[in-house]
């Protein structure tokens, strides 16, 4: 029993601690961020507390001491300042550690931590005598939502006043649903285009209250109508109810008398309708009322989600059942195969509900196992700060798309080569500050983390505006290590890649960061396994990006299952367009590739039977599949395309090697393997087949004719 | 199998045949024997490598080492089996099935009757053989996997 409470507490301690981490690099740059400050304080308040109930003395007396530091920058007594940040950083590194050793006393290095707490307060005294009452850190503010009708006079843009930015401001403040009245623009030929003749109507949900809102208007008021109401506060305790119906709605604002309202009532269709026919009132006001009615329902029903909260579940447990929804589908496409076969139609009924059960059930799953890529992110703040730190350089991090959810098997996987690519930046990539100052850039090097999703893919770039990769040394390095021959002819992005390769590093002297020959190559080695790649471009002077193109997740695919002779492929459905039949006329064939035309453009096709060096001949009339490959359109011709298979990945053995072309196997509804094609690698490998006849080489794939 | 006590000094071997030839895997690694199934082809790569099976629910190659040692490739027999075994592949434990054209029996060789320098016939290649036991009057070439699939090996495997 003890043992759960105690790793329990230690995991809980483990988030808190990661959070803090965020939190104080955050500080650092927002030093006045009272509600950062409120929360660093949480943070350690909840550490301190728990800690002494599961008998880490030693942790929570350590946090009180830092704790009292802490309460004094709240009270506004002490600024923040970077010192006070890295001594929190380091207090929270030792607590780390303390949690981990489970010490029941505090060692030098915390002393030391202590001591310099101390001496921020100027307090010598060895006890602190105050025992702070701990003010519990709650949410006091209410939440209220209220009802805004800003409507400019015609003149106010001669006034220089956008009333956009005005609206955007309001939406900066919580959430907000805006609705513009048009109905008083003048027909066209009476328009006075540089009048205004919209309003607006703001639905606004926040913690600030009126004044708040009516200073967004200080410099407009005099040219304006504006009206501010209070329509409705969200306690967040209580159990609420829902938000009024329209009939109210429009009494309240007086859009509508309430004899008219009874009048109307009496006829069967909705409100609105039946208020707009009986002409009582504007379709816009209707609109307008039914928006708010919507922007209220929405934040309550928010509200309802955020107490539902989550649940914390044991990674392994996940696993397990990725594992067992994968052996499901696999059951799934056995029984509807099975089903196909028989003429039953029940049986086909009931095989078409599993197909469609399983298919919700896998795409439930693999949700769960979906993790925003922040998480990671969030991570490098710190390696950042203390890298640039360490190499006397002077370096922020910015952030793009946290947001994207990631497989959380990806996402693990991802930290290491992560690590590597932005210690390389900052290390090799941005420059002294001296430096850069004499190249016009700013002082301070900036690390762009950026994550966006792209179709089947999610695309991860680093990028950093330092020195940039130079083709030449990149190249001239190469041939110094033997890596490639002195008359060997590169294009830039092949010198780009150079990088990539084992034992190669350009750094000239090595340092304790990076440079000892060993980094990107892993990195590549690891995106490899994550069936990703990896695309470098990068300008002198101005800067390099990596981008990782990394598949969504490893588990389960949707596939295409196709047929050459007796050999069964799955092409991924995310990157098919097409299927189209081709008779052996209407291919042409030009030179060494074979091309067909499709809906009057020309597209190069590829014979899986060629490449794959499948013996036998292709029926009369073949099957072009029509992928996306490499960013261009290109076919790729089969005996039979069977149909949609959803695939549960395996990966080939390592003793196979990486085969080319071949990104995994299945198991298919008999039992029997087939084998998922990576088309991308296919392309590829065409194109320098082409080049290995050009020069005169036998292409690999003639030994393979069985 | 073996139902009589292993003697400290020997060891357990799965004998199984490849033409006229008896061969052996230490039973230790011998995972399971199965009947011949589907076969999936891997295009690009060795002749050797036959593909890959279906090993309840794991994808796993398989191997025929008649291709291996230069004989003409396993036929579908009745006696054919694919032995699946546990190899050390750089730096980690895999499994591969292994054809071949029957399996026998499990055997015990003590030791002393393992001649572990053997020196052959140009027939087989001796870097894959440990040694030579001696059971029953005859003579079994044990053979050590891990060797077939070393990463020298491998490296002419890619190159197919």
């Amino acid at each position: 029993m003890e043992d759960r409470h105690v790793k329990a507490f230690k995991e809980e301690s483990y988030d808190i601690l990661a959070e803090l981490e965020s939190l104080l690099l955050e500080l650092e740059e927002n030093p006045k961020d009272a509600t950062l400050i409120d929360r660093v304080f949480g943070a350690m308040h909840t550490i301190k507390g728990s800690g002494a109930m599961f008998g880490f003395d030693a942790i929570s007396d350590f946090t009180h001491e830092i704790e009292t530091v802490l309460d004094m920058v709240r009270d506004g007594i002490l600024p923040v300042t970077s010192g006070l940040v890295r001594l929190t950083l380091s207090a929270r590194d030792k607590i780390l550690e303390m949690l981990d050793s489970g010490t029941q006393s505090l060692d030098k290095e915390a002393r030391a931590i202590v001591a310099g707490f101390r001496d921020l307060i100027g307090n010598d005294e060895s006890e602190i005598k105050e025992e702070s009452e701990e003010p519990e850190p709650v949410e006091t503010t209410l939440r209220i939502t209220y009802r805004i009708l800003f409507k400019p006079n015609t003149d106010i843009f001669t006034t220089g006043t956008n009333p956009l930015l005005l609206l955007s401001e309001l939406k900066a403040m919580g959430e907000c649903t805006i609705v513009a009245r048009t109905n008083e623009i003048p027909p066209l030929a009476e328009y006075n285009p540089e009048a205004c003749y919209v309003s607006w109507e703001i639905i606004l949900t926040t913690n600030c209250d009126e004044n708040a809102i009516r200073d967004v208007f200080i410099f407009v008021e005099d040219n304006c109508e504006l009206s501010i109401e209070k329509i409705f506060e969200h306690d967040s305790g209580a159990e609420s109810e829902d938000y009024k119906r329209l009939g109210e709605i429009l009494l309240d604002r007086g859009a509508v008398t309430p004899e008219a309202l009874n009048n109307v009532l009496n006829k069967h269709k909705f409100l609105g309708e039946r208020l707009l026919e009986s002409k009582v009132i504007s379709r816009e006001k209707i609109d307008a009322a039914l928006k708010e009615q919507e922007h209220v329902r929405k934040v309550l029903q928010k509200d309802r989600d955020m107490q539902v909260s989550s649940l914390r579940v044991d990674a392994a447990k996940l696993d397990s059942l990725v594992d067992l929804v994968g052996e499901l589908v696999t059951v799934q496409a056995r029984l509807s195969q099975k089903a196909s076969g028989d003429n039953d139609p029940e049986l086909q009924l009931i095989a078409e509900s599993v197909e469609r059960l399983t298919e919700e059930l896998r795409d439930n799953t693999m949700s769960i196992r979906m993790v925003p890529i922040g998480t990671l992110f969030s991570r490098f703040r710190r390696l950042v700060h203390d890298l640039a730190g360490e190499l006397g350089k002077e370096v922020q991090i910015v952030t793009d798309g946290a947001a994207t959810e990631l497989d959380k098997t990806v996402i693990d996987q991802l930290n290491e080569p992560l690590v590597h690519i932005i210690r390389n930046a900052i290390d090799h990539g941005i420059e002294q500050p001296a430096e850069r100052s004499s190249f016009g850039k700013p002082v301070k090097g900036t690390i762009h983390l950026a994550a966006e999703h792209a179709g089947a893919s999610v695309v991860i770039s680093i990028s950093d505006d330092g020195a940039g990769l130079a083709p030449e040394i990149l190249k001239a390095k190469a041939v110094e290590k033997g890596l490639i021959a002195a008359d060997q002819e590169l294009s830039e992005d092949e010198c780009y890649s150079l990088i990539l390769r084992p034992g190669f590093t350009t750094s000239t002297e090595v340092t304790d960061v990076s440079g000892r020959g060993v980094g990107m190559d892993v990195v590549k080695r690891s995106i490899d396994s994550l069936r990703g790649t990896i695309g470098i471009t990068s300008s002198k002077g101005i800067g390099t990006t990596i981008s990782l193109r990394l598949p969504l997740t490893l588990a389960i695919i949707d596939g295409l299952l196709v047929s050459v002779g007796q050999d069964l492929f799955v092409i991924p459905l995310a990157v098919i367009d097409e299927c189209v039949e081709l008779s052996k006329e209407e291919s042409i064939q030009s030179r060494e590739r074979s091309m067909m035309t499709f809906r009057g453009q020309v597209h190069p096709y590829v014979s899986l039977r060629h490449v794959l060096g499948i013996g036998g001949v292709a029926p009369a009339i073949e099957k072009v599949v029509l992928v996306n490959a490499l960013g261009k359109r290109t076919g790729f011709s089969v005996d039979k395309v069977i149909g949609q298979h959803q695939t549960v990945i395996k990966t080939l053995s390592k003793v196979l090697g990486n085969v080319e072309g071949i990104s995994g196997a299945t198991i298919l509804g008999d039992g029997t393997v087939a084998l998922i094609l990576d088309v991308n690698q296919l392309v590829k490998a065409e194109r320098s087949d082409i080049q290995y006849k050009a020069q005169g080489a036998m292409p690999r794939r003639v030994e393979m004719t069985a | 199998m073996a139902t009589q006590a292993v003697a400290a000094d020997s060891v357990l071997y799965l004998t199984f045949r490849i033409e006229q030839e008896l061969l052996a895997f230490e039973v230790a690694r011998v995972r399971e024997v199965l009947d011949l199934c589907p076969i999936t082809r891997v295009p690009r790569t060795p002749e050797y490598m036959r593909g890959v099976i279906n090993l309840r629910g794991s994808v796993i190659p398989v191997l025929d080492l008649r291709l291996k040692f230069g004989l003409p490739k396993t036929a579908t027999t009745i006696d054919a089996r694919i032995v699946v075994i546990e190899i050390h592949y750089e730096g980690e434990m895999v499994l591969v099935g292994i054809l071949t054209d029957s399996v026998h029996d499990v055997i015990e060789i003590d030791s002393e009757h393992i001649n572990s320098s053997p020196q052959m016939g140009a027939r087989w290649r001796t870097e894959y053989v440990s040694g030579i036991g001696k059971f029953n009057d005859q003579f079994i070439l044990l053979l050590d996997l891990d060797r077939v699939f070393s990463s020298k090996d491998a490296g002419s495997l890619s190159e197919g």
